[in-house]
Formats: structure tokens, sequence, C-alpha cells
């Protein structure tokens, strides 16, 4: 009976088939670490993030008047409203905490290196729309930080020469942050955003998919076809899109083994989240910043204001340049570096394992620098913040400069044939 | 079907023209999307002129009120912070307001229309914060000046005139918004003198 059912959608639309290649007969290298599950867990935190989001829509109001109320509305009076809505702002910072580990791990091990460059790409974009995203959202409970935090990033794009005036009027729609600002970034939260971030996701998979996953020793495991004795390659059956060109070493199907192990990672992960959400929601005004809970007022910005903790990296770059252009020009350019990694890193090997100590060190002084920013840009303005701010701006940029003219003749360390255990 | 040999040129030619057509239909379609984000013809009514009352302000009393959404100031200024406005020009990007923040009638070494009182829209020139007044605590921030303005977002600082320090992300001086004085203690802000 359940064979016949199978057999008539198989006869219809190819599900069976697409069941092996992306899961039960889907060859992934057996040396994942831990660092592989930030994939997988993005893709929960997006799943939360919609049913959660699906669900606060059901009675946020998005209007100058009323927003500041309903959001109140939910947390007091709707049963669980609290729940839901917690599940969806600590969601937020998830989702960048466990991305921007996705993005390290794609860095520790360059991922980003060819053939996966369009896989690298989209990622990019979809961390862009994600702050884009998280950025509307954040105006949607219309409190102090809400409005002025939009406030000043929707001026970044005043300072774009001759058109930057009329482009941010057109942006707000009114004359300062109004309900017209607040309604056409609800449109865009709720609907247009997620609809991009999904294809986005999709596209990301299907790249994936393409050429395989990288791993940890960054050696592949698609052999030249006929060069690996039959009893060196794994006891399991991949579908053959796989095998049709190459020899598959080294491979666990995704399904069943490496769902078993995401979901160790899950059940991890979502101990964290849980405790976050009922011990401590607002992370020391982290994850929902103090002047969040007085309703928007256009006439006074709070005494020190800093954008949610994601940003503040690129936050304290836009702080660190004394000239206004040149500011928004640094900031917007700290994210296009990352995407261009793929051509500016000239190397042919791949991971942190077998490359340089210089690239060691150049990457860890980058990671030290972004979580330095990170940390500088949740602080007041002072002088000795500011030159801080510009000396590690500065070390931020070098990684990527150094890493082109080193990479190119890099004494690395031998690459082994095969992934190691 | 006809066994004519194809034309290739006509061929492109029909190609190039559909596509032509077909997009500038698209550019068509999307002009009411992109249009429809304009500020809506209510909110271009709101910007109706404010009136300011002045007559119980103190020296170094600042007066807010709201004027097309933003903030605008009106500060009555004490002797010695008039005094102190000429002491530190050397370390303004714009001493002598000669970009056109201001209306002509404010284009002076007080940028006001009456030297005691500041009018300003309370606006960071940088990224749009409503700066901190600060009557007596300035030093902290600049020194050597007593009092003057400063942004709380990315450390911006102006003088008591809105003249931007040097050094600061502000690009350019506190806009001031047009206005007269409807009688001594009158302030009409929005509107210039003899305008209706």
């Amino acid at each position: 009976m359940a064979n016949k059912f199978v057999e008539w959608i198989d006869a219809r639309i190819p599900m069976t088939k697409t069941w092996n290649i992306h899961l039960a007969q889907y060859p992934a290298p057996k040396n994942f670490n831990f660092w592989y599950l930030f994939g997988v867990l993005a893709m929960l935190v997006l799943v939360n993030q919609i049913l959660t989001g699906v669900w606060l829509t059901m009675n946020y109001v998005p209007s100058s008047e009323g927003a500041f109320a309903s959001v109140e509305y939910i947390m007091r009076d709707i049963d669980y409203g609290w729940l839901l809505r917690y599940m969806h702002s600590t969601g937020a910072s998830a989702f960048f905490i466990v991305v921007y580990l996705h993005m390290f791990r794609g860095m520790l091990y360059g991922s980003y290196q060819k053939p996966r460059e369009l896989l690298w790409l989209f990622g990019m974009f979809i961390f862009l729309v994600l702050m884009a995203e998280a950025f509307m959202g954040y105006l949607l409970p219309w409190g102090q930080m809400s409005y002025w935090g939009a406030q000043v990033i929707i001026s970044l794009f005043g300072a774009i020469p001759v058109i930057g005036d009329d482009l941010t009027l057109w942006i707000r729609g009114d004359y300062v942050i109004s309900g017209a600002t607040l309604n056409r970034f609800f449109a865009l939260h709720v609907i247009a955003l997620p609809l991009v971030l999904v294809i986005l996701v999709f596209l990301h998979i299907i790249a994936l998919h393409e050429v395989g996953s990288n791993n940890p020793d960054g050696v592949p495991i698609k052999k030249p076809k006929g060069s690996v004795p039959d009893e060196e390659k794994p006891k399991f059956k991949f579908h053959e899109r796989f095998t049709k060109k190459y020899d598959i070493v080294d491979a666990i199907p995704f399904y069943p083994y490496y769902i078993v192990k995401d979901l160790v990672g899950i059940g991890i992960f979502l101990f964290l989240f849980c405790y976050v959400i009922f011990f401590m929601p607002e992370m020391g005004g982290f994850f929902l910043e103090p002047p969040n809970f007085a309703p928007a007022n256009p006439l006074k910005t709070p005494q020190h204001i800093a954008p949610v903790w994601y940003f503040t990296p690129f936050y304290a770059i836009l702080r660190a340049v004394p000239d206004k252009l040149f500011g928004v020009i640094l900031m917007f350019a700290s994210i296009v570096l990352l995407a261009l990694l793929p051509w500016l890193d000239r190397g042919r090997v791949r991971s942190i394992r077998y490359r340089s100590i210089l690239h060691k060190l150049n990457l860890a002084v980058f990671s030290v620098s972004f979580l330095v920013l990170g940390y500088l840009g949740t602080q007041p303005a002072t002088p000795t913040s500011t030159m801080f701010a510009q000396i590690f701006t500065f070390l931020y940029f070098a990684f990527f400069v150094l890493l082109f003219f080193y990479s190119k003749r890099e004494k690395t360390k031998p690459v082994p044939e095969r992934v190691t255990s | 079907m006809s066994n004519a040999p194809v034309d290739k040129g006509r061929r492109r030619f029909l190609t190039v023209a559909t596509g032509v057509v077909g997009g500038a239909g698209a550019v068509g379609v999307a002009v009411p999307f992109i249009a429809s984000w304009n500020p809506s013809a209510r909110a271009k009514n709101a910007g109706a002129p404010v009136e300011v009352n002045i007559a119980k302000a103190e020296p170094g009393q600042m007066i807010r009120v709201k004027w097309r959404g933003k903030p605008v100031w009106v500060v009555r200024r004490s002797t010695e912070m008039l005094d102190g406005l000429k002491t530190h020009e050397d370390r303004l990007r714009d001493p002598n307001s000669e970009e056109p923040q201001q209306p002509s009638y404010a284009a002076n070494e007080y940028r006001s229309i009456k030297k005691e009182f500041f009018v300003a829209v309370g606006i960071c020139t940088h990224l749009g914060c409503s700066p901190s007044y600060l009557p007596k605590e300035m030093e902290e921030h600049v020194e050597g000046v007593e009092s003057g303005f400063f942004c709380p977002c990315h450390g911006s600082t102006y003088d008591i005139a809105g003249r931007v320090f040097q050094g600061v992300p502000a690009p350019l001086n506190l806009v001031v918004p047009p206005h007269y004085y409807v009688d001594d203690n009158t302030i009409l802000v929005g509107e210039d003198k003899g305008q209706a």
C-alpha cells in the first residue's frame, strides 16, 4: 500500500530521487567536526523565526500609534505571548551567533576557495539580507532604540554624494522616521525579505550539493574515476549522480549519519537557547536594549545609543573614521571584502591545518579585531575608544591586504592525499 | 511549415525590438512601486510653522519644540556663552558659516537674528541623532569650551552657535531653520519674515 503510494508520487514528482540525492545517498565527508553544526542550526533558527514571526504578526499593530502598546499587549495579555516574542527576539541574536560561527568555519577551512566561490557568495547575500531583516525588525517595537537606531542607519545613505538626501527621504517616506517608515519596514520584514531569504537559502544548499561539502582537512573526497581500488571505497550506496564522474572516498551518507549527529548538536543548542529565553531574554541589555522599553520619542536621543550586538563591529568601523562619507564607505567595504575572499585568497591549500604560521596569525588577529570592534561598538565614544577602534579597524582591513600578498607564495605544510580521521 | 531560409537579420531585429519594448514596459510598471515610497501628500502637508513663546526663558535655558517631526531648539544664551564664541574659532570646520546651513539672516558670527536667542534644528549633521545640550559640562568633550552640544551617538561636538568642531564625524554646522520674531516674546519657526 505505502509502496504503491510512493510509486504513484514518484511517477509525478521526483520525491524519492530528491530524498536520495540530497539526503540518503548524499556523500558527506566523514571527518566533519563541531564547526559543521552551524549550518543546520542556522536553518533551525530560520524556521523558528518564521514560525514565531507569523504568530507575532497576529497581534502586532504596525502603526506609530499602536506598535509599542501592541508589543506590551503581546507580552502581558496574550497567552504565551511573552514566550513567542522572546523566542523571536532571542532567535534573532542566535541567528547571528550561528551565522558568524558558520562564516568563521568557512574561513578556517578555506571553504570559500574554488570551486565554492558561488556558494560563498550566496552565503554573503544571505548575511546581507539577514542584516536588513534584523535592522527592519528592530524598528517594529517602536521603542527609543528602534527609532534612533533606524534614524542613524537610514542617515548612512545620506552620505552618498548628490542623491543622498533624496534617497533617505525616499527610504523614510517622510521627513523624519514616522509611521510611514514603520509600515513599509513591517511589510519588508514579514513578507519581502523572508521570501528572498528562503530563496537564497535554497540556492545556497543547491550550490553546496553541486560541489559537495568541504571538510576540516580541505582535501577533496572526489577522486578521478577509476583511481580508487574498490576495497578503499566506503561501503555505502551513493547516488550515481555523484559516482558517475568520480570515485568517492571517506564519505558517509548525510542521512542517517549526519542527521543523527546534528540532532545531538540541536539538542545542546536548544538547551542553551531555552536557558536564554527563560532566564535572561534581555541578555543583560545585549539582545534587548534597555532604552527600547521606552516608547519612541523623536525629540530626544537616549544618552548612549548603540546598535544590537551583532552590528557593533561594523558600527565601530563607521565610528572610527572622522569623516561621514569615508566612514560609510569603509563600513560597507568591510563586508564587501569578506564577499571577495575567494579571489583575495590566492592560495591553493584550503585548511588552516596545513597553512603557514603567518596565515594562522593573520586569521587570529582578524578574529580578535572583529571581537574587539564588536565590544567597542557597544561602548560610548571617547577619544581613547575611538583610537582603539581605529587601530583594530586597520588590523581588520590588514587581514585582507596581507592575505592577498602572501597567499600566492605561501609556505604551506604538505597536504595529505586523504582526509585524516 | 515553410522551408524558407531564416532571415537572421530580421529575426535579430524582432528579438531586440521585443526586448526593448518589454523593457520599457517593465520600467513603466516599476514607477508606481518606486514612487509610492515618496512622502505622501499628508506627510508633505504636515509642515506647518510652530510658535515659540520665549518670554519666560532664563539665560542658559533651552526650549524644545517639534517642527516637521524634528526637534527644534531655542536657547537663550548668556553673555558668557556669547563671549566664549570667539575663543575657539580656529578649531571649527566652518567658523564663518559659509556652508548654506542657515538662512542668510542668520549667517553671522552668532548664527542667529538676535544674538541672545539661538534657534536650531536639533539633529546632528552626521547621522541624525539629537545632540545633548551641555550648558556647563562641555569641557569634558572639548578643552576650554564651557558650553555647547555633544552628540552621544558618534561623539560629534558643536559650540553654542551650533558650529561643528574639527576632528569629529559630523561634516556641517547644525541647521538653523527659517524663523522670525512675531513680537519680542514670540518666535515663529518654519517661515521667513514676510512669507505667508
